[in-house]
């Protein structure tokens, strides 16, 4: 009641209540989740299902994987009832993550033996759709953490991502598709520059200038698409970098077709998430860079040029997003159309919450979004009898759950959104 | 010389003293004009890089001018594009003022058209002076629930609004879609997504058809004008207003005070959600009379554009939504006439909340139109 109350125990109390309310919140959700799944997905469920592991043409077939999706769904629920009641009896927070994790891995198992229970369905086809619908996420939300290490918040990726599709689509169809993709590449990078200018010398709030970036690309890839494109065809015609398997890795089975038989753009963006988290964690230059996004006076003090390692990694961040909006057209159809990139963007963003503003994290997020997302593709053929469009929101909602869930725990970098001033 | 130097740093100084406004002056008036200015020279520009010839882009500009303000069809179709700009960028600016980047708008547009579209076809028999009020608060009531989504979770656990409100928008999309197809949605005999029609009773009345039956200025304008005296009062005359101020201005010091800060989030979300929900209940019941998939048509993210250039004062949100509603009815004579496509009209848009939000970047243009920055003074 008084200010005593306020003295260095009271937070940490008030922590330890708080992590046993979430554990026990977890616990609630966890016997929902069992509910859920004994109720709709278990009850009155018959039938094999069958899920391919191969496709016919593979070097080795492996038989399909065939469940019996009454019993299944039962264990699953079984073991979703023991998690729960596990975490909402003990609490602490120690495996509560853990828990919740495989908790939703359960229920997504469940619901996919449910939903292809008496018919057959091609797992391997899918993993490999996670993997290509992956890419456009995975490298905004990589464009995310290169520029927020610096401390620059990019609302912009969606923009860049969008002016990459374009400008692959435009040039791609005047140059070939390594000119396309090289221009891709020059814009996404020039509207990082143009992101760094106005945030970091002009010092305008980061959020607005990422929505007016956006606005503006919108505004001008529309314009051009309906007032040229649709004149002249030729200009929206661009080649498709096709996929191609390596030799030996992409014949091992599940594993070979989802990562080692892609075209240009998924093999780019692994080899980007590499070579940024060597960058950032094991190189001079990531250490400088993540020392800005944290305390940039105290950088500043060490001769760090603060202005210009922002400059150059949301640069360096813009041609990521650049190569990843190149996917939307050479890397699918080889066509731009108004508004492709349709909020991937955003969701790279969310990503990159996820993955805790590290760029395997954001990788492996762009993966659970990209599996929603291909699910969402392949249960339309299943004809469940939920509707495609609540299906097609679960990736949106899982952002919010994910974002208000894990947000607590993932802690931006110290100087994040805001501008430096130097003294 | 110096002496001349510190002679001018007086003569500014009691200039200062003078006239106290001259700096505000400067940020409202001039920035914003200097910023439509250079707007429209680099949309010509752009227009001149897609092959367009300079007489074309004259007489697009022409067009543009004659369709916003040239006649009193294209003043009528100006206000009746500015209303939901208006009532959508007054709640964003709300949100703005405690601190709130709320992009959500174009969501809370769709969930409150969907919640007024519903009323409005459902109670025939209804007396208008019930029926219509009751739509417009269904709307409301709708877009402030859905906006109160991100205002808990950002209060309750952190969530960053922007990121959940983009959730919120793409998922009502979604919803709209999937609403429309529904049986007691869907107007009988049609197959594609388009919903009852509202009725008579609930609709917003048209205001100038004694003059030509064509003007579509509907009473949607009231409202407006209601909303912007109401949400100034609400910013500038209430306990509550002043707390959506302090804790946006100072989030620390305003909760040192003993300013429940959840509470104000919420509050602040609830109430912008409520304001773009009335929004998308005036373009239903106003403008289109059914609902249609993608009837927010952009709303929500030009009222972001409203809302920053009006500077989230109500006033200024206002003459802000009349710009914009303007460039938007001039977009579409524009269209018709040089055959240029509205979607310049957002490069433009886009263009102008450039120079506004970036002054510094006007002052780089422009240094003869501003006074010379007093280094120390400010900032």
């Amino acid at each position: 009641m008084t200010a005593a109350s306020t003295t260095d125990t009271a937070p940490a109390a008030k922590m330890d209540t708080h992590k046993d309310r979430q554990a026990r919140i977890y616990g609630v959700v966890l016997i929902a989740l069992a509910v859920l799944v004994v109720l709709v997905f278990g009850y009155g469920t018959a039938g094999d299902a069958s899920f391919g592991l191969s496709r016919p043409r593979d070097a080795w077939v492996l038989p399909n994987l065939v469940i019996p999706a009454g019993p299944f769904n039962y264990v699953a629920a079984a073991i979703l009832a023991f998690l729960g009641a596990r975490q909402f009896l003990r609490g602490g927070a120690k495996w509560s993550t853990v828990s919740i994790a495989i908790g939703l891995a359960i229920t997504v198992a469940a619901f996919l033996v449910w939903a292809t229970a008496g018919k057959s369905f091609s797992l391997v086809g899918m993993l490999q759709a996670t993997m290509v619908r992956a890419v456009p996420i995975a490298l905004g939300g990589l464009a995310g953490v290169l520029c927020e290490r610096v401390a620059v918040v990019n609302i912009a990726i969606e923009g860049m991502l969008l002016a990459g599709a374009f400008t692959g689509a435009l040039m791609g169809s005047l140059l070939g598709g390594w000119g396309g993709l090289a221009a891709a590449v020059v814009i996404g990078g020039l509207f990082g520059f143009i992101l760094a200018a106005l945030v970091v010398t002009y010092r305008m709030d980061q959020i607005i200038a990422g929505v007016v970036i956006n606005l503006f690309v919108l505004g001008v890839t529309s314009y051009v698409s309906s007032q040229v494109f649709a004149e002249y065809r030729f200009l929206n015609n661009a080649p498709v970098f096709r996929s191609f398997k390596i030799p030996l890795l992409g014949d091992i089975p599940v594993i070979g077709p989802m990562l080692f038989n892609q075209n240009l753009f998924v093999y780019g963006a692994l080899i980007l998430v590499g070579v940024a988290t060597y960058y950032l964690f094991y190189t001079r230059y990531g250490l400088r860079a993540r020392s800005v996004g944290e305390h940039p006076r105290a950088a500043d003090t060490l001769g760090i040029n603060v202005y210009r390692t922002r400059y150059i990694n949301v640069t360096l961040g813009g041609m990521v997003a650049g190569f990843g909006g190149a996917w939307f057209t050479l890397g699918t159809v080889g066509r731009f159309d108004e508004n492709m990139t349709g909020g991937r963007g955003f969701i790279g963003l969310a990503a990159m919450i996820f993955g805790r503003w590290h760029p395997v994290g954001a990788l492996s997020a762009a993966l659970v979004f990209g599996f929603a997302d291909s699910l969402q593709q392949k249960l339309a053929l299943l004809r469940t009898p939920i509707p495609s469009e609540f299906l097609a929101m679960a990736p949106y909602i899982a952002t919010i759950v994910v974002v208000a869930g894990f947000v607590g725990r993932s802690r931006p970098p110290a100087a994040d959104g805001k501008p430096y001033v130097k003294e | 010389m110096s002496d001349t130097t510190n002679q001018q740093g007086l003569v500014q100084e009691l200039l200062q003293r003078a006239a106290p406004g001259r700096a505000e002056f400067e940020d409202l008036v001039i920035v914003p004009i200097f910023a439509v200015v250079v707007a429209l020279i680099v949309g010509a520009l752009i227009m001149l890089a897609t092959a367009i010839d300079l007489e074309t882009i004259g007489r697009s500009y022409l067009a543009l001018l004659q369709g916003s303000v040239g006649s009193l069809n294209a003043i009528s179709e100006t206000l009746t594009s500015a209303i939901p700009l208006v009532l959508a960028g007054l709640g964003l600016a709300l949100g703005f003022r405690a601190g709130l980047f709320n992009i959500g708008a174009e969501g809370q547009i769709v969930v409150g058209g969907i919640a007024a579209v519903i009323v409005g076809f459902s109670f025939p028999n209804l007396p208008w002076i019930i029926h219509m009020p009751m739509a417009l608060i269904a709307g409301a009531v709708a877009g402030g629930l859905y906006a109160s989504i991100a205002g808990y979770l950002r209060a309750a656990t952190g969530a960053h609004e922007v990121i959940t409100t983009i959730m919120l928008n793409l998922s009502s999309y979604l919803l709209l879609t999937y609403m429309l197809g529904l049986d007691w949605m869907q107007r009988p005999g049609r197959s594609d997504p388009v919903s009852k029609s509202v009725l008579p009773s609930a609709q917003l009345p048209r205001l100038l058809t004694d003059i030509d039956p064509n003007l579509r200025l509907h009473a949607g304008i009231f409202v407006m004008i209601a909303a912007v005296i109401l949400v100034h009062w609400l910013l500038f005359k209430t306990k509550t207003g002043f707390e959506f101020r302090a804790s946006g201005e100072n989030p620390d010091a305003a909760r040192y005070a003993g300013m429940r800060a959840s509470m104000i989030i919420v509050f602040a979300m609830g109430t912008a959600g409520a304001l773009a929900g009335l929004a998308g209940a005036n373009q239903v019941l106003g403008v289109l009379e059914r609902a249609t998939p993608g009837f927010s048509s952009g709303i929500g993210f030009n009222a972001i554009s409203v809302a920053l250039l009006g500077r989230s004062h109500p006033i200024g949100v206002l003459f802000a939504g009349l710009l914009f509603g303007a460039l938007e009815a001039g977009g579409r004579q524009m269209q018709v006439d040089a055959g240029v496509s509205i979607d310049l009209i957002s490069i433009i848009q886009a263009l102008i909340i450039v120079f506004i939000a970036a002054p510094l970047l006007v002052r780089a243009i422009f240094p003869w139109g501003f006074q010379k920055p007093e280094t120390g003074r400010k900032e």
